[in-house]
């Protein structure tokens, strides 16, 4: 079985498909191409897209294209779903100010 | 008019007071309370902003302060979910581009 | 930083149903929603539920949601509302952003009932302002009263998608096609019915190709797709439309139970991430529970049960609720929630193709196909021998947990037994006096009043009737067929509604009596097109 930690594996050339100018990410506007070139770029994890087109670190955080990049990745790299752990989670899970962010409420005892 | 006047299920669905407010200057109708999104969509407004890098047109998608496709500039404020923030009178509403309220020029 | 016993994280139907049981076994319980108002999807669910009595079947999601509001609050549950939860930590403590402040609390057990996000398809064009997801339409027409658009294509055929469909039509928007790609439609066929009766066209074995338009959108392209989901040119057919709705399914929201280190699973028969939890919904860590949803996507009535299990569970963990007891509470919910795990729609029976019912009767095809049976299959499901007088026709095909029926008719005709899947039979030794309470009861609107000798050439049909105007006595229309079909003029001939009937009218139309079993919807003569 094919493992997607097994970076020396050759997934092929890259090849234009005729919907790779759809966007993916609504927040970045990464496309299916960009994110396809990524993993023939040698990004083969969810996490190492995002780091490397910014595609579900837009404003909404991934909510709408988690799985839809997740769902690229096994096709292109031909693995099953449970391979592919989803983007570490980490707060804050949804948009936040740094103001707000910043300013901790420590009032309650 | 796309407001339901009358609902086979729920009936006179209740609003709050009728309240005006700027949407790029022009005056509109909302009601006090409802999503800023749904006072837009009743006086068919349907973009809400323009994207940074491609200019599309977005507007609601989630409608329940997910997806964030619907943010405006409120009050001055960007990036203001406009389908979870409630209309108040007076408001400015101001179609963001990009990140600001600036006309993106090429 | 503040203490509580328990918190709830979110105030959906099984977040609150878990505060409520926690609460009651003298726990004190805080719950935080995200939204400005509790209660999650139910107050957005505006038709009547499936199920048994124990699960609130033929009451309507917002009725129920505010059922679990006031017992909330009776209980002494405290909600925080517009209350984000953006962080969860090992050690049972949150980060909640309250205005604008980020404020810490802590607990001895969380309940993760974040319920889930909805999944989208990409096409071109998907990012049009006018394409938006099945919630954003139910938001708009159900909870702020104002129609997501006049014409609407939907995409998904599953129970959100024709649930949706049809309060598009209660919010008087038109449907203007249902698309699904798979072959077979994924819902309930009694919801699919309810669809097609209307004369909704659906479309299986078809995706969306391209949403057209510029500022927003002004139409829609579909095209057929093979048995790999690859669309075959030359199939597109072209829709004027202004609206796009997506139900393509559910994922848990389950990011914070990730975050806290909870083991999670990929399991697509749940709907994707999802926290490994044992029979009481216990994750890896102990005292952090999951429920509803966030477990794996059901509906709302199996999420009130298990809310009320881990709420249970978590009154035990905390040594509020002896383990005998606690023991018997859950043995007697397990029950009720294994009632609804019965039947063709079982989340064990996901993609399964059934070609019989648990009683041995062939599926309708049509059903699954067109979203309407076809003669030859009332023929099959219903066995009524004397056909004098009123009697009900069921047209409930499938094996589904729902049984009010049974328990509306006062005169024991009905009759579908303990296993609330099965289908129901009538009971021809018992009569039936015509008095509509099965038609208002039956959640799928699937059960008719027929009567071939309510004149001489002509027979009645009582009908349940959701929609406004209300027809009136004297009205002369046109019948529909359960395609949708025109069949020939229908007269009006009684109008009933009444509080035990909740919102739904019964409409009685008279017709040639060659159209008794044929005829089961009613168009106002003024939308025919003269």
């Amino acid at each position: 079985m094919k493992s997607i930690n097994d970076r020396s594996q050759d997934i092929g050339p890259f090849v234009s498909q005729t919907d790779d100018a759809i966007i993916i990410c609504r927040c970045e506007e990464i496309t299916k191409g960009e994110i396809r070139q990524a993993i023939h770029d040698g990004m083969f994890t969810v996490n190492e897209i995002r780091r490397y087109l910014r595609s579900g670190m837009g404003l909404c955080q991934g909510q709408t294209c988690g799985k839809l990049v997740k769902n690229i990745v096994v096709q292109e790299l031909d693995v099953i779903p449970a391979q592919l752990d989803p983007a570490t989670s980490r707060s804050p899970m949804r948009p936040v100010e740094m103001k707000v962010l910043g300013n901790e409420e420590v009032t309650h005892v | 008019m796309n407001r339901i006047s009358d609902h086979p299920i729920l009936g006179n669905i209740e609003k709050g007071q009728k309240v005006t407010f700027l949407m790029d200057g022009k005056q509109m109708e909302g009601y006090e309370g409802e999503p800023i999104a749904v006072a837009l969509k009743a006086s068919g407004v349907m973009i809400h902003r323009y994207t940074q890098k491609t200019h599309e047109p977005r507007g609601i998608f989630c409608a329940i302060g997910r997806c964030t496709d619907c943010v405006m500039i409120v009050d001055g404020v960007p990036n203001i979910r406009t389908c979870i923030t409630p209309l108040v009178q007076g408001m400015t509403i101001q179609t963001q581009y990009g990140v600001t309220a600036l006309e993106v020029t090429e | 930083m503040k203490r509580y016993d328990l918190i709830v994280v979110g105030a959906g139907p099984a977040g609150l149903s878990a505060a409520i049981e926690a609460a009651k076994c003298g726990l004190s319980v805080a719950v935080f929603d995200e939204n400005a108002k509790p209660g999650g999807q139910l107050f957005k669910q505006i038709h009547k539920f499936f199920g048994s009595k124990e699960h609130q079947a033929k009451i309507r999601g917002y009725k129920i949601g505010e059922t679990l509001l006031s017992e909330a609050d009776a209980a002494g549950v405290e909600v925080y509302l517009n209350a984000t939860v953006s962080g969860m930590y090992m050690d049972k403590e949150i980060l909640v952003r309250i205005g604008a402040a980020m404020e810490h609390f802590k607990a001895d057990a969380i309940i993760i009932a974040t319920g889930a996000s909805e999944n989208m398809v990409t096409f071109d064009g998907w990012t049009l302002p006018g394409v938006i997801g099945a919630g954003a339409a139910q938001t708009m027409m159900n909870l702020y009263g104002i129609q997501p658009g006049k014409r609407v294509l939907m995409l998904g055929s599953g129970n959100v998608g024709l649930v949706v469909s049809f309060q598009l039509m209660q919010a008087g928007c038109e449907v203007v096609a249902l698309v699904d790609a798979a072959p077979r439609i994924g819902g309930y066929g009694v919801h699919a019915s309810k669809i097609a009766r209307c004369g909704v066209p659906f479309y299986l074995s078809h995706t969306i190709t391209k949403a057209e338009g510029t500022d927003c959108v002004t139409g829609v392209e579909i095209s057929q797709v093979d048995d790999h989901f690859t669309t075959i040119p030359g199939t597109q057919k072209h829709f004027d439309v202004d609206t796009i709705c997506m139900a393509v399914g559910l994922s848990p929201m389950s990011q914070l139970l990730k975050m806290a280190g909870c083991n999670m699973v990929d399991d697509p028969r749940r709907g994707g991430q999802v926290p490994l939890v044992d029979e009481n919904g216990e994750t890896s860590i102990s005292g952090v529970f999951a429920a509803g949803d966030v477990s794996g996507i059901e509906e709302a009535s199996s999420a009130m049960i298990e809310g009320r299990m881990s709420g249970l569970s978590a009154a035990a963990y905390l040594g509020f609720l002896s383990e005998k007891d606690k023991d018997s509470s859950l043995n007697e919910l397990e029950v009720a929630l294994d009632s609804l795990h019965q039947g063709m729609f079982a989340p064990g029976s996901k993609g399964k193709a059934f070609t019989k019912t648990d009683e041995g009767i062939a599926v309708s095809q049509s059903l699954l196909k067109k979203g309407y049976l076809d003669e030859a299959d009332i023929a099959r499901f219903n066995h009524f021998g004397k056909k004098t007088g009123v009697h009900p026709v069921i047209e409930c095909t499938q094996n589904i947990p729902c049984n009010p029926c049974q328990d509306a008719c006062p005169k024991q005709c009905i009759k579908i037994g303990k296993t609330i899947t099965a289908i129901p039979r009538i009971d021809e030794d018992n009569t039936c006096t015509g008095c509509g309470l099965c038609i208002a009861s039956c959640s799928g609107q699937a059960i008719f009043l027929v009567d071939e000798d309510y004149e001489p050439g002509y027979a009645s049909i009582t009908l349940p009737y959701e929609f406004l105007p209300r027809p009136q006595k004297g009205d002369l229309g046109t019948a529909l067929s359960r395609s949708g079909q025109p069949l020939g003029v229908a007269e009006i001939i009684d109008v009933r509604s009444a509080k035990a009937f909740d919102h739904t009218t019964l409409v009685t139309i008279k017709v040639p009596v060659a159209q008794a079993m044929t005829a089961r919807f009613y168009k106002r003569e003024a939308q025919r097109a003269e």
